[in-house]
């Protein structure tokens, strides 16, 4: 990790109380980080709806299992990583919310969503061999995060919290 | 509670009223369950009012969407009032504007029902 990045990691339970969770902690980061309120939002949804797929679709709503969040705040942008515990799956295989043979399917929005509101957007094998999604926003334009002013160069002393 | 939900009738039309937001736990459970209530009350001509709803994730898009088909499935009809430009702008990128009938004013709402 780069020596000027800010880290925070958080292991969610597969509850629904961790999407308000996840969304809070990330627009405290994405607030700090001088973030306006329409990338907030953007942010804080997509935050959202990459905890809801790893609930619903990589951990199936499985207690036992855990979700892990983790925001890296680089000089100049903010990264989320939404890592679950289930069998990972396909990017490609995901069906287009406007299709027309979608478009009053019940669910299935939430990709298009945090790929709209995020500049990158991927998902990953991750180290549980579930999905990761991997996703991220650059910081507005002259609130760059100095060298230097995130921290000693390690991980931010934010213990590993079990949510 | 997320979501704040009260109705009104205007002769064969319900207005709901809706306030907060509609997201994945009880505030799509509420919606839900109050579509499901008023069907059952054979009140099937629905005007959902969205004019305090401030929030909407892909959960609630769902639930919207449902309500929609399950008003239409028992030859009712649902529409849309008063978005706040959070809820537009989201309905216009899932390009859900397409499929629901949206309304700025509650008179012209009402009086497009059949």
């Amino acid at each position: 990790m780069a020596p000027d990045t800010k880290h925070l990691e958080v292991t969610l339970d597969t509850h629904v109380e961790s999407v308000n969770l996840a969304e809070e902690m990330c627009l405290r980061v994405a607030e700090e980080a001088g973030f306006g309120e329409d990338d907030c939002y953007r942010i804080g949804m997509s935050v959202r709806e990459g905890v809801i797929n790893a609930f619903h679709y990589g951990n199936q709503e499985k207690p036992e299992k855990k979700i892990h969040l983790a925001v890296d705040l680089t000089p100049d942008k903010l990264v989320i990583h939404v890592l679950d515990e289930g069998k990972g799956f396909n990017l490609s295989s995901v069906p287009d919310p406007l299709a027309q043979e979608n478009l009053l399917s019940t669910s299935g929005r939430g990709i298009f969503l945090m790929r709209s509101f995020m500049d990158d957007f991927d998902v990953v094998s991750g180290r549980t061999g579930g999905a990761e999604i991997i996703m991220s926003k650059k910081l507005p334009s002259g609130n760059s995060q100095p060298n230097g002013q995130g921290g000693s160069g390690d991980r931010d002393a934010t213990p590993r919290q079990e949510l | 509670m997320d979501l704040r939900v009260t109705y009104r009738d205007a002769g064969p039309i319900t207005v709901v009223d809706i306030g907060g937001r509609i997201t994945l736990g009880e505030g799509s459970a509420l919606l839900r369950k109050t579509i499901r209530d008023l069907l059952e009350d054979q009140r099937v001509k629905i005007l959902l009012n969205l004019a305090d709803v401030n929030y909407i994730d892909s959960s609630g898009i769902g639930e919207l969407v449902s309500a929609f088909t399950t008003v239409k499935n028992r030859g009712g009809d649902l529409k849309l009032l008063h978005l706040t430009k959070k809820v537009h702008d989201l309905l216009q990128l899932t390009k859900l504007f397409t499929v629901f009938d949206v309304y700025s004013d509650e008179r012209t709402a009402l009086g497009s029902f059949r």
